[in-house]
């Protein structure tokens, strides 16, 4: 266990690049990310773990950062939205309209990226359990799963069929 | 020159990559260096009298820069429509919630660790749960000094009561009606104040200049209220304050009125030069700020043996908790259309709005709509039961059309949408006619149906108005600047749609200025009402026109040739009659440039207006009069499956049919309708503030306040009937809200099929289904 008070100066793994960031032990992964290190991309929802807007991948899975103290982080790598280019969820996202406001669609997208990576097939009772965790209130979630079954697509091309 | 219509295409969204890459800048993603943060100490009690505040310990707090209470602004009072409250609370607080004390800090954090560091002393008062004990005789008077407050002519509070605002609604002769019918229901439905849930809270961030100059960014809908409002709460003119508003993420009605923003000014003001930044947490958003409004109401339906509707007699008591916002108006959006869309040629309505000590509530999607439709559309179940006849023909039989009379008086015109039309494609798509209404499955579970019918008007001012001013770019494109804000609905998406279809060019040459700002954007009245396509919309083409004659006055003259000879299409202004003597239009938008260097013309700069015509406000006594522009009418229907063990309820499917007018984008229309089908069913199903005996809110985080959730969404049916609204654009009418106001009907309807008994309230969770089940049959 760590013990630490006052501030101290930690260095984040955070999309592939190293970022120093002076923190208070308290301070939120969500906070920092937003205030030291202006990746604004995760949103203060409720910063209570209800609604998943601020969700981040560590080290690949997906984690709400208004939870978890940034000070937990140092030897983890962290991906936010702006880690994340032209990826096949991204698309989907886009195409499917997804998102209306798009408050929510950074944490939705990057929960969706690590289910996939989870779940490479359709599986609609796992598509439930990762997905509740994170709240529209703009879609009544057609277009998010309209963008999920999108993904699946475009990561793994139906196989062609069978010749002769 | 012929080219493919843009209008019913569905191209990505022009938001799109900045959306999916979290790289679009919501309001707090703007915070500037410098910045002081404040944070509010909400009051605990619903109703209690302010003893004293001690500030001197969180005074003293490392960071702090200043406390502030009631006391420091002793004049001030706001409101939309009726002024009544003050930015922190001054001698009584009236709700969960209130704002009590505000700390001024360097950063969030310290500000926020002050707040246990102010002590309030309260000496509580009895709270009132709900409109119809406000209205008991005896009921303590929340709002004493109501008389002096400043109010707009529209909205009649009663002093002495807790009446912030009564509409009356007298058509025909109801007692005559009543008298003569076979058949008269009667029944009483409510349900309880709750919170719009928009996933950004409310922040502003304001800073007073030493030039006697405010300037706002705010989470607001309507930025240009917000400058009229705040200039006439602070006593500032108009001209020293200006509003900029990012696109926000969702509003839903409550970020339509003024909200946090006159306290923020009024911290800038303490602190010249200094942006003031006030974000709400979570559950500052919920109870702090306003939430929809609750609703008891009583409804009286008479109609002949055949279903033939003869009178209706309606009392809405609408819950607005401790202040008044935007409620004042939703009771009186929802007197004017309160007998749902069915025809009924004798009306006596009373839409009150009630103060109470909730938490108070402002405009909600469906504005009064979703409200009124529950209590109709479960007395029209009544009444079907009562005649035994299907619930679908009942609605089919009374379905208001063009000629007939709207509950004031005004006849339904050339535009009224075909509302049978509407009911026989939902009744289609559900199979009510092929298909049993209920059935009890093989493991159990019962599965039944439900079907209503809606309207919707915008509820607006006379006088509602539309700016828009369209520009050029070297390279020939055009950029709309609007005060319309982008709150996730796509209507900048279908401005640009409208915008190159009258220009005849490409969509990727059209642009929408994204952000708004008073001081550069036409003034626009809001982002609300379901009217920025439209409203927005006539603007914006009037601004083409205006556009298209400048291109063709400076053309005419290097082509040679009369300017009603030229036409303007895929970039190019052209003689019509000789389209190979043409110039691009990069060499005209900006003036044209002859060879030897000399200039003619200058920017072209089209200008745009509409403000609705004809309205007028309604009669204090009957109600009659024409306060509306135009009736989105539609039906609805869904499929639920009941466990009657313990309740649990899941929607299989909703069905929605809409006449729209005309469909622009129909990927975004059907997410309008989709995503207001979702909500509904959260309102009818798990939403609402729950109360404890002294009225403290017991719910007022995500946590324990239950949207829907992904998994819980249904198979969505959305179609749409186009009869075209002839001053609307292309014949467009408003959709953004409507599709929510049916849902609570026709998903009360299905669950009391399914349990035999008549559901009366809401939210419907299991808990609830499960003890209703469990009543006497009727």
């Amino acid at each position: 266990m760590k013990t630490l008070a006052g501030t101290v100066e930690l260095i984040l793994l955070v999309n592939g690049e190293e970022r120093r960031a002076v923190v208070r032990p308290g301070d939120t992964l969500l906070r920092v990310l937003r205030e030291k290190l202006g990746l604004t991309g995760a949103k203060c929802g409720c910063e209570n773990g209800d609604c998943g807007a601020c969700t981040v991948l560590l080290d690949g899975r997906p984690v709400k950062s208004c939870m978890v103290l940034a000070v937990e982080c140092d030897d983890l790598a962290v991906t936010t939205i702006e880690g994340l280019r032209d990826h096949p969820v991204q698309q989907a996202f886009a195409e499917e309209n997804g998102f209306q406001c798009g408050f929510c669609t950074p944490g939705q997208i990057l929960n969706a990226a690590a289910l996939l990576e989870s779940h490479p097939d359709p599986d609609d009772d796992a598509d439930r359990e990762w997905m509740q965790a994170n709240l529209c209130r703009c879609t009544g979630y057609e277009g998010i799963r309209n963008a999920l079954a999108n993904a699946r697509r475009r990561q793994k091309p139906p196989r062609p069929p069978r010749q002769g | 020159m012929t080219r493919p219509s843009h209008l019913g295409t569905s191209p990505v969204r022009t938001d799109a990559p900045a959306k999916v890459t979290g790289t679009l800048r919501y309001t707090d993603d703007l915070v500037r260096p410098g910045t002081l943060h404040a944070a509010i100490l909400a009051s605990p009690h619903a109703h209690a009298q302010i003893q004293s505040i001690h500030t001197a310990a969180a005074a003293a707090a490392p960071g702090v820069r200043a406390v502030f209470t009631g006391a420091d602004w002793p004049g001030i009072l706001i409101g939309l429509y009726l002024g009544d409250k003050p930015p922190l609370a001054r001698g009584n607080v009236r709700h969960h919630g209130e704002p009590v004390a505000v700390v001024v800090a360097d950063d969030e954090a310290a500000a926020r660790h002050a707040l246990p560091l102010l002590h309030v002393a309260y000496a509580p008062l009895p709270a009132l749960g709900s409109p119809r004990e406000a209205l008991a005789p005896g009921a303590p008077v929340l709002h004493p000094g109501m008389n002096a407050y400043a109010r707009i002519p529209d909205i009649l509070p009663e002093p002495g009561t807790n009446i912030a605002n009564r509409t009356r609604i007298r058509k025909g002769d109801t007692e005559q009606a009543f008298a003569g019918a076979d058949a008269v229901v009667e029944g009483e439905f409510s349900f309880p104040p709750g919170d719009h849930v928009a996933l950004e809270p409310r922040v502003v961030i304001a800073e007073y200049g030493p030039d006697g100059r405010l300037e706002i960014d705010s989470s607001t809908q309507s930025p240009f209220e917000v400058r009229n409002l705040l200039a006439r709460a602070l006593g500032l003119p108009e001209r020293r304050i200006t509003v900029r508003a990012a696109p926000i993420g969702g509003g839903f009605g409550g970020k339509a009125g003024i909200m946090n923003e006159p306290l923020a000014a009024l911290l800038a003001m303490r602190f010249p030069g200094r942006p003031v930044r006030l974000a709400n947490t979570r559950e500052a958003d919920m109870l702090s700020s306003p939430g929809r409004p609750g609703l008891q109401a009583r409804v009286r339906l008479a109609a002949r043996a055949d279903g033939t509707l003869l009178g209706a007699e309606i009392e809405f008591l609408f819950d607005s908790g401790g202040y008044a916002d935007y409620a004042v108006n939703v009771s009186r959006a929802a007197a004017i259309s309160c007998t749902g869309p069915y025809n009924i040629p004798n009306v006596h309505a009373d839409s009150l709005c009630v103060y109470t000590n909730h938490p108070f509530a402002t405009a909600f999607r469906g504005f009064g709509h979703i409200e009124l439709s529950y209590a109709t559309e479960r007395a029209m179940d009544l009444l079907a039961d009562r005649l035994r006849m299907d619930p679908a023909d009942l609605r089919a039989k009374n379905l208001i059309r063009q000629g007939d009379l709207t509950p004031t008086g005004a006849p339904m015109d050339d535009n009224t949408g075909d509302l049978p039309a509407c009911l026989a494609k939902v009744r289609e798509r559900l199979r009510w006619d092929s298909a049993p209404h209920r059935r009890v499955m093989p493991d159990g579970t019962i599965r039944a149906k439900g079907i209503s019918c809606f309207w919707k008007a915008p509820a607006i001012p006379t006088f509602t108005d539309a700016g828009a001013v369209l520009f050029f770019a070297e390279d020939g494109s055009a950029t709309l600047s609007t005060g319309v804000i982008e709150i996730g609905q796509g209507a900048h998406d279908g401005l640009r749609m409208l915008i190159a279809e009258a220009l005849k060019t490409d969509l990727d040459r059209v642009r929408v200025t994204r952000r708004v700002d008073t001081d550069l954007s036409p003034h626009d009245w809001a982002t609300a009402a379901s009217r920025s396509l439209f409203m927005a919309g006539r603007a914006a083409l009037d601004a083409v026109a205006d556009a298209l004659d400048q291109i063709k006055q400076t053309a005419a003259v290097p082509l040679a040739c009369a300017p009603e000879n030229l036409d303007v299409a895929g970039g190019r202004v052209f003689l019509r009659d000789e389209p190979s003597r043409f110039l691009p239009l990069e060499k005209v938008v900006l003036g044209y440039v002859y060879p030897n260097g000399n200039s003619i013309g200058g920017p072209v700069i089209g200008r745009g207006r509409y403000i609705t015509p004809d309205l007028s406000s309604i009669d204090p006594e009957t109600g009659a009069g024409k306060p509306w522009l135009e009736w989105t009418l539609g039906a609805e229907g869904v499929e639920v499956e009941i466990n009657p063990a313990d309740g649990a309820i899941r929607v299989l499917t909703a069905a929605c049919t809409m006449d729209v007018g005309k469909v622009v984008h129909p990927a975004l229309a059907r997410g309008q309708v989709v995503g207001a089908m979702g909500m509904g069913i959260g309102y009818a199903l798990t939403e609402g503030f729950v109360f404890d005996a002294r009225q403290t809110v017991r719910n007022g985080s995500l946590r324990d306040y239950k949207i829907q959730r992904y998994g819980e969404d249904p198979d969505y049916i959305v179609d749409f009937v186009e009869t075209p609204q002839a001053d609307g654009p292309f014949g467009l009418r408003g959709l953004g809200e409507q599709g929510i106001v049916g849902m609570p009907g026709c998903l009360a309807q299905a669950v009391s099929l399914a349990i035999g008994r008549p559901v009366t309230e809401l939210p419907m969770t299991p808990e609830c289904i499960w003890r209703k089940s469990r009543e006497a049959a009727p």
